[in-house]
């Protein structure tokens, strides 16, 4: 089937999404998607954040589609033409939904621990306005263990459902998911029981936000001072395929292997996750790539001395001590 | 006066029960459908009638009914959407109340032509008195054989069952409900796929509103020629309008769809004017969820043509200057009502009632209720106008389900129409609190006030 995304054709699958089909082309035209997660059966459709406008339906039926569709729930149809980054409404409406997910989020990213790799900042640093027009209380929640290792902050939450899937998908029984309706809905484990199951660490992975967080890694450190190392073990519940997050020579966390669009290649244990933090644990791979844009690699793999260092000898002399014992591994 | 299709033996006592029911001509229309007619005969017969969903979208029943999927060895269901819980709109529970049995008869009908083998009625959850007659009529009419095993000898079985539901608006939504009645979260569906396709537990479904269901069984007693004559155009049929607000005789009413508004507001036969001798500041026509219009603008069209009660009529100059015929819904505010006030109060529901599933609806509703919240109570600025009219217009189309919409449209046509009273609510804001707006320039020139002793 072929599609048309922004003017650049691409041959698909039938039943793709339209979302999907923008990955397959890349760059700047794949929409964001803070609530779709390919490797989550049902996901997608609630944030809308990737809404696009279809400006011709098909080959057979040329008529454009009456309203902004969700690019990650809606399949192409043959010579299907899409409008993106190339429609103004588009932008618009996007503009609009990012500012509905910030006006209750407590953009407290200085002392969040997604800060840095959280897709939420990196929306709003593309899509929101420098200032709000929201002058009310935002909502906030009690923080809830859920488990020992898992911290849930609701007031940082956006509702993308993508944990509650998890769980769904990970658990027989529905033991997560939404409590009340609109905006004071909290996602919650059936009163405040644990999520107990050996995989139920990838709801921190698959959180788009800094709503649910790693415990033991929690205010250690800024994920753009650490260094991301693709690493494996032996595991007899996962893959065991994961990335090692380093300062200096501690592993200080662990997380599944993430993509360009912060999707996990697989779910692993929370054995990996949790308790396996020595570097002996594991087999090294090496460093794991990330896209230069992030912030995470701008202390680290593209080092260049910023011009003042550059000319003055003391610092010159520190600053090479300092890269060398960063890069020891 | 209309013929009445719907409510014709409504002040017969007793016809709540199954034998005085029958004694006046009821479940002639199973009779006739089981007994002569074939399944696609009487979708044909509907989608003659030209009978339009009496739910609030309008969308024609027969054709709704076409749609079906009809794979083989897969259950077929019918549902009907007796969730009402739209603010003005009380038509179906008066309908269930006293006239359970027509529902009934019409569910067995539908049930036949669309071949579901089980049919819902799917009440909402505050509405218990009413699941109780429901349940009660269910078990006289299998008792007569007219459900259950072998209708009438003919070999078709139905089983009906009401499903109480637990209070939510948004279940009154189509996917919301069968989510519902399947035992879930109500949260509305990503459509596609619609439920003609996949609907109860992933088979073919369609739901109905009450009065649309109800309806099938005049279509089927007299013809759908003989109701196509019924109404104006493309609004076939008689409709019943629950009416509510200032005027002097609020209820349920059936009417031919093509009444002019004037005389369903003013004639005695309906609501007999504005109650205590005021006069007439707006009209939400169809329910809270369609756009508020002025008196001028409601009695007549932006063309001045005489506006009609249909579903072109009413929509007629788009939301511009027109509204919807909705759920029927009829709210009529006199020269003491206060806009500002009760677009607050709409917006409050709808924040209420939100799902919270997609974000512009779950944060776009609460921000638009504080900001009202705030001008109604004199603390506004001028800037709020815009900002509401803005936030309406983001959540307007980019939600997965229409109460989005239905949240937006009523903002954005108060402050369409009644900018002016939004405006003195900032500037005069200490005395917003104490008195109202009054009439300004809202009102049509056409009753003169009476002089009061």
């Amino acid at each position: 089937m072929k599609v048309t995304i922004d003017g650049i054709p691409v041959e698909v699958e039938p039943g793709t999404s339209i979302l999907n089909a923008a990955r397959q082309i890349g760059g700047d035209i794949v929409p964001p998607a803070m609530c779709y997660y390919s490797k989550l059966e049902g996901s997608g459709g609630k944030c809308r954040t990737c809404l696009v406008k279809v400006t011709k339906g098909s080959e057979k039926d040329p008529r454009p589609m009456p309203k902004l569709v969700a690019s990650c729930r809606t399949g192409v149809m043959d010579g299907m033409e899409v409008q993106n980054i190339t429609s103004p409404e588009v932008v618009e409406a996007r503009k609009g939904v990012v500012e509905m997910l910030l006006i209750n989020h407590p953009l407290d990213c200085p002392v969040c621990d997604q800060a840095g790799e959280c897709h939420l900042q990196d929306l709003g640093f593309e899509h929101g306005a420098a200032k709000t027009r929201y002058e009310f209380d935002r909502r906030t929640f009690e923080k809830i263990d859920i488990g020992d290792k898992i911290q849930l902050h609701m007031t940082r939450c956006i509702l993308c459902y993508r944990c509650v899937f998890t769980a769904d998908q990970i658990t027989n029984t529905r033991l997560h998911g939404i409590l009340n309706r609109g905006d004071h809905s909290e996602i919650s484990t059936y009163i405040s029981k644990a999520v107990d199951n050996d995989f139920s660490g990838n709801v921190i992975d698959v959180c788009p936000v800094g709503a649910l967080t790693d415990k033991t890694f929690r205010f250690k450190n800024r994920v753009w001072f650490t260094k991301p190392v693709d690493a494996h073990r032996d595991c007899d519940k996962c893959c065991g395929k994961v990335t090692l997050w380093y300062k200096g020579e501690d592993v200080i966390r662990v997380t599944g292997r993430k993509d360009v669009y912060g999707e996990v290649e697989e779910f692993i244990c929370n054995t990996c996750r949790f308790d396996k933090k020595k570097t002996a644990d594991w087999v090294i791979e090496g460093p794991r790539k990330i896209s230069h844009k992030s912030v995470i690699s701008s202390n680290h793999y593209e080092f260049t001395p910023l011009p003042v260092i550059k000319t003055n000898p003391v610092l010159l002399e520190a600053n090479k001590e300092q890269f060398e014992r960063d890069t020891r591994l | 006066m209309g013929r009445k299709l719907l409510l014709e033996h409504i002040n017969v006592p007793g016809i709540n029960t199954f034998d005085v029911y029958r004694s006046k001509g009821g479940y002639a229309s199973v009779e006739k459908a089981i007994k002569t007619m074939s399944p696609e005969a009487i979708v044909e017969e509907v989608k003659k009638s030209g009978l339009r969903g009496r739910g609030g979208a309008g969308f024609p029943t027969g054709m709704k009914w076409s749609f079906l999927a009809k794979p083989e060895g897969v259950e077929r269901y019918l549902v009907c959407n007796a969730d009402e819980s739209e603010p003005g709109t009380f038509k179906d529970r008066y309908l269930m109340t006293y006239i359970p049995h027509l529902l009934i008869e019409g569910m067995i009908v539908a049930s036949f032509a669309l071949g579901a083998k089980t049919s819902y009625i799917y009440v909402r959850g505050e509405m218990m008195p009413q699941i109780r007659i429901l349940e009660r009529a269910i078990a006289e009419a299998k008792a007569k054989g007219f459900l259950g095993k072998n209708i009438l000898g003919s070999g078709y079985d139905l089983e009906l069952y009401v499903q109480p539901g637990g209070g939510a608006y948004i279940c009154g939504e189509e996917t919301a409900l069968l989510e519902s009645l399947e035992g879930k979260r109500g949260n509305p569906r990503i459509k596609p796929p619609f439920p003609a396709i996949a609907g109860l537990y992933g088979c073919p479904t369609v739901v109905n509103n009450v009065e649309s269901i109800a309806a099938v069984v005049p279509i089927i007693n007299e013809g759908g020629d003989e109701y196509a004559k019924l109404g104006i155009g493309r609004s076939t049929g008689t409709k019943l309008i629950s009416a509510g607000g200032n005027v002097k005789k609020p209820g349920v009413y059936e009417i031919d769809l093509g009444l002019p508004v004037e005389e369903f507001l003013y004639s005695d036969e309906y609501c007999g004017g504005i109650a205590n001798g005021k006069r007439l500041k707006a009209v939400v026509a169809g329910g809270s969820s369609v756009p508020i219009l002025p008196a001028n603008l409601f009695l007549k069209t932006i063309n001045n043509e005489p506006r009609l009660m249909s579903y072109e009529s009413l929509s007629d100059g788009g939301f511009v200057s027109g509204t919807m015929m909705g759920s029927g819904g009829f709210i009529a505010y006199d020269e003491d009502q206060c806009i500002v006030r009760n677009t607050w109060n709409f917006t409050r529901f709808y924040h209420h009632e939100s799902c919270g599933q997609c974000s512009p609806c779950r944060e776009g509703t609460g921000w638009m209720e504080k900001v009202l919240h705030r001008l109604e109570h004199g603390h506004g600025k001028m800037s709020d106008m815009d900002l509401l009219v803005d936030v309406s217009k983001k959540i307007e189309g980019n939600t997965i389900c229409p109460l989005g919409d239905a949240a937006a449209w009523p903002v954005a046509s108060a402050i369409r129409h009644f900018r002016d009273e939004f405006e003195w609510h900032v500037t005069h804001g200490a005395e917003a609190v104490t008195r109202n707006f009054g009439i300004a320039h809202y009102a049509d020139p056409l009753p003169k006030p009476e002089v009061l002793a």
